[in-house]
């Protein structure tokens, strides 16, 4: 056998086995919407945090920030400290959320607003941004899904057909199995993930220079500026550094799909336990790394960086293991493009489409029209995928731009009884208007800041601004005394 | 609605300083420690020692609410 074809087998038999045994997980068992959507509500605390842990192992992890290791250098540090940031800021709102979503009975981000700030037009608008924010999320999958077909077939198969297949897969993957398939499949991918990062992260310094301390000794002494910031970037220093991770950290837990995972923890205890325990969870990422930077010296001059990941296992090792390592891949974008595909579907029909436009579908009509959904949404981002070529990194920024928006609103809610639903609403289309107009306009990072983070800022100050010039009358209508002035109902 | 203690809050701006606004302070690459670029080796200590702050502060939290509501 050929070694593409030895490598293309073993990634098929990953992917083979990880769909059958999700597949597995869903037969005999009756898919009504609430089945499909959140498991029936009866997944004990080791799928919930499976399902809250998928974010930190995407195809982003994987090849995209070895991507950005090889092609930017010192700036891709800062996911090591917004993914541990992330924790600490949700031990401080998560428990909260889950409280009030007990009580009020939310499944959805969008379920929030409506409850806290009572206007259908506000969670509408929650829904917009947070579906419009998985776009580049899901493209990132499938683009990595194209990237590693690409590389274990020796270049034998061009990326289009590729991503193609990929989203034919996923779209029958995720109609046919439910959040239920997806969880169980997370574990075999989070086990082939970490053992793929150890092998990866020590296997190619060591072949190449002999260890990680060797190796980077040999790059500082070759390419000094390459692992401080900005590294090779002329605009991602230290204020990029500062604001893109308090974008990202802040934002982490407003991905609708992450926001909802909270909603199925056992109690508030279990997320602040969650909190404590989950930053050891991004140490496997600094392996990732060192592979990153390994590349800059192995193989220098890719056109293309999401690609070095790749390339120097291809260079290293046997063709089975480039396999392995192809499949975890492969499964590391599958599986979060499923739970991001089925929470934006869910929310565009149950949160969007009925609440707004027609309140008489039954559930048995919005499960139908989320499952068109799925594949519209796998079209676009199939589309996208095949016409832009932004990096991996960039892509996932992107849709932190829009959904760290949330913020301020979820946040101001939860402690703050002044806050008033004018003031959020303005404030979300200020942020996500403004962040639109400067990455669009290529002015991301501006003066060295990133865009989302000035966004976010604007976003802020008017919420408090405008909550302050409300007039207290509307708000003592809906204060209670002892607690939060929830508009639920009213 | 319970809001944090401030000894939590604290807590947490402890990694907060440590590994986002110190950021001038610590992105070099000598001393390299256990064969890492100092920047690189002060996040991983950090991702370990963050966890242990937001330890202490689920001790402070957990003293402060009543048992009943604690899981067993």
């Amino acid at each position: 056998m050929s070694p593409a074809a030895i490598c293309l087998a073993t990634i098929l038999a990953i992917v083979a086995g990880g769909t059958i045994v999700g597949l597995l997980a869903g037969v005999h068992r009756r898919m009504d919407l609430e089945q499909w959507t959140v498991g029936g509500r009866g997944f004990g605390v080791a799928l919930v945090f499976l399902l809250m842990a998928g974010e930190v192992y995407t195809t982003f992890a994987f090849l995209g920030a070895s991507g950005w290791a090889y092609s930017r250098g010192g700036p891709i540090l800062y996911v090591l400290a917004y993914l541990t940031l992330a924790y600490v800021v949700s031990f401080f709102f998560l428990p909260q959320i889950w409280e009030v979503g007990r009580r009020h009975g939310m499944q959805t981000v969008s379920d929030f607003f409506r409850a806290r700030y009572g206007s259908p037009w506000l969670a509408g608008f929650v829904c917009i941004v947070g579906i419009a924010c998985f776009v580049p999320y899901l493209q990132l999958q499938i683009t990595g899904v194209g990237l590693i077909v690409s590389i274990a077939s020796y270049d034998g198969i061009a990326r289009g057909p590729a991503m193609a297949v990929a989203v034919a897969l996923l779209v029958a993957f995720v109609c046919a199995s439910g959040v239920r398939a997806v969880a169980w499949v997370s574990i075999i991918k989070d086990v082939l993930m970490v053992f793929a990062a150890l092998a990866i992260g020590i296997g190619v310094p060591l072949i190449h220079f002999g260890g990680i301390g060797a190796m980077f000794r040999a790059l500082a002494q070759a390419h000094p500026a390459h692992l401080t910031m900005p590294g090779a970037t002329r605009n991602l220093g230290h204020a990029w550094f500062i604001s893109t991770v308090l974008l990202t950290s802040l934002g982490f837990y407003m991905w609708p799909h992450s926001f909802a995972a909270s909603f199925t923890a056992r109690s508030a205890d279990t997320l602040r336990r969650n909190a404590v325990v989950m930053p050891l969870y991004t140490l496997t990422l600094a392996f990732i790394f060192f592979a990153g930077f390994a590349a800059v010296l192995v193989v220098p001059g890719l056109s293309n960086g999401d690609l070095a990941l790749l390339t120097v296992v291809r260079k290293s090792f046997p063709p089975w293991f480039l396999g392995v390592v192809g499949g975890a891949g492969a499964l590391t974008a599958m599986v979060p493009a499923s739970i991001f595909i089925l929470t934006a579907a869910t929310l565009f029909a149950k949160n969007l489409y009925r609440p707004l436009f027609a309140p008489a579908m039954s559930d048995a009509q919005v499960a139908r029209l989320a499952r068109a959904m799925v594949v519209v949404l796998g079209l676009i981002s199939l589309g996208l995928a095949l016409s832009t070529s932004t990096t991996l990194v960039s892509l996932l920024l992107t849709g932190y731009a829009g959904v760290t928006q949330f913020f301020p609103g979820v946040v101001l809610g939860l402690y703050w009884a002044r806050v008033s639903a004018r003031a959020v609403f303005a404030g979300m289309i200020a942020g996500v208007g403004s962040a639109v107009l400067l990455m669009t306009s290529h002015h991301d990072p501006l003066f060295g800041v990133s865009a989302g983070f000035l966004a976010l800022c604007l976003n802020f100050l008017l919420v408090v601004a405008l909550s302050l010039v409300t007039p207290a009358l509307s708000r003592d209508a809906e204060r209670r005394p002892g607690t939060l002035a929830w508009a639920a109902g009213a | 609605m319970t809001k944090p203690s401030r000894a939590a809050l604290l807590l947490a701006l402890i990694p907060f300083a440590a590994m986002c606004f110190s950021v001038p302070l610590w992105d070099r690459i000598d001393p390299m420690l256990l064969g890492l670029p100092f920047n690189l080796f002060w996040l991983i200590a950090w991702i370990v020692l963050s966890s242990g702050c937001m330890w202490l502060a689920y001790r402070v939290e957990v003293a402060r609410t009543a048992p009943a509501q604690r899981d067993p």
